[in-house]
């Protein structure tokens, strides 16, 4: 059995002038692994080699990465599923600042995060139990509460990259809406109001590479269609 | 809340309803238009000047007219935003297009009621 030829995008900004890519041979011994295992086998010959990991069971969302052309959490993603021709390219989320190697600076990201305000708002009294919802109220959250923020969706978003400031993004839209959609929250005005320029909701054009992405299979183009249609219906 | 002040309706809700009824009235006149010339095809001077002259083709065209110019300032903006990122290039091309579609219209209309 050969080895697995992986190409891996390393820059190092303290001695590094450009970033480079390095060529790695790793002995799979036949395994389907997980990229990130092969990252790990990776470092073994290399200890500079940066990236970023936790839980490695796609719960924390540490180890988004471009793996041969498609973002996606190196833990959760064996290679059957992106290998050609044994080989493998991984590369950093596109679109961030590269901190080192496929350490990449999630600032922006979180900082549009930050700006659909991701908590509940209620201006009633706090009641003496819970805020109830009935089942089917509770239902509406489905598909929405489980996003990680991995950032694989926002950053394979072309209208992400060309306005990561001002457009919110497929991951922030999500959340967005499922703060919209708690029969909890009351302050849907408020928030409806602050999405209705033409950037932060409405500089997506539909591509969908956010659902073709997205490792917990959400759907960040469905949520974004519900919140033009509440600022639509809000605002005839 | 992003502010802008050179899209078409300040606002990114109206510029997309704006730019999905535009669609919808640059359709309908394509179809119509097609439609037209296929049913006559020896189609002569005065056949095409009575149908300019009467008084609902002149309505259809000019709302096909700022249907066009209203989509093509809301879609040409936008490529705009997205690609040009020095402030000084963006807003000259900005102001040609938006000139360009202004000269374009009048002109439409005065060929729609001159004649």
């Amino acid at each position: 059995m050969s080895n697995l030829q992986v190409s891996v995008y390393r820059y190092n900004p303290e001695t590094d002038s450009a970033p480079y890519m390095q060529e790695f041979q790793v002995d799979t011994k036949g395994r389907d692994l997980m990229v990130l295992d092969v990252l790990h086998l990776m470092k073994e010959q290399d200890s500079g080699l940066a990236f970023r990991r936790s839980c490695r069971e796609g719960v924390c969302g540490s180890d988004g990465m471009n793996m041969n052309g498609k973002n996606g959490l190196a833990c959760i993603t064996p290679l059957s599923d992106v290998v050609k021709n044994n080989k493998l390219t991984l590369r950093p989320l596109p679109g961030l600042p590269v901190i080192r190697d496929m350490v990449v600076d999630m600032g922006i990201f979180y900082k549009q995060y930050e700006r659909i305000q991701p908590y509940l708002q209620n201006e009633t009294p706090a009641p003496a139990i819970e805020r109830l919802q009935s089942p089917e109220e509770r239902d509406k959250l489905d598909g929405l509460y489980e996003c990680i923020l991995c950032a694989c969706c926002s950053t394979s978003c072309p209208s992400f990259w060309w306005n990561p400031d001002k457009f919110v993004g497929p991951a922030g839209l999500l959340q967005s809406y499922r703060f919209l959609a708690d029969s909890r929250d009351t302050a849907t005005r408020e928030r409806l109001t602050d999405l209705e320029d033409p950037f932060s909701v409405f500089r997506c054009r539909g591509i969908m590479n956010c659902v073709a992405v997205c490792p917990k299979g959400l759907n960040p183009t469905r949520a974004i269609g519900k919140i033009r249609e509440m600022l639509l219906a809000d605002a005839t | 809340m992003v502010t802008n002040i050179t899209s078409f309706g300040r606002s990114g809700l109206s510029d997309w309803l704006m730019q999905r009824v535009s669609a919808v009235v640059l359709a309908v006149y394509t179809v119509f238009m097609v439609a037209y010339l296929l049913f006559n095809p020896d189609l002569d001077y005065y056949t095409w000047s009575g149908l300019f002259n009467q008084t609902w083709m002149r309505i259809f065209s000019l709302l096909a007219f700022i249907s066009i110019a209203a989509h093509a300032w809301i879609g040409l903006w936008t490529v705009t935003t997205d690609y040009l990122k020095s402030t000084r290039l963006r807003v000259g091309a900005q102001t040609l297009i938006i000139l360009a579609i202004f000269v374009y219209l009048v002109w439409g209309i005065q060929i729609l009621w001159g004649a």
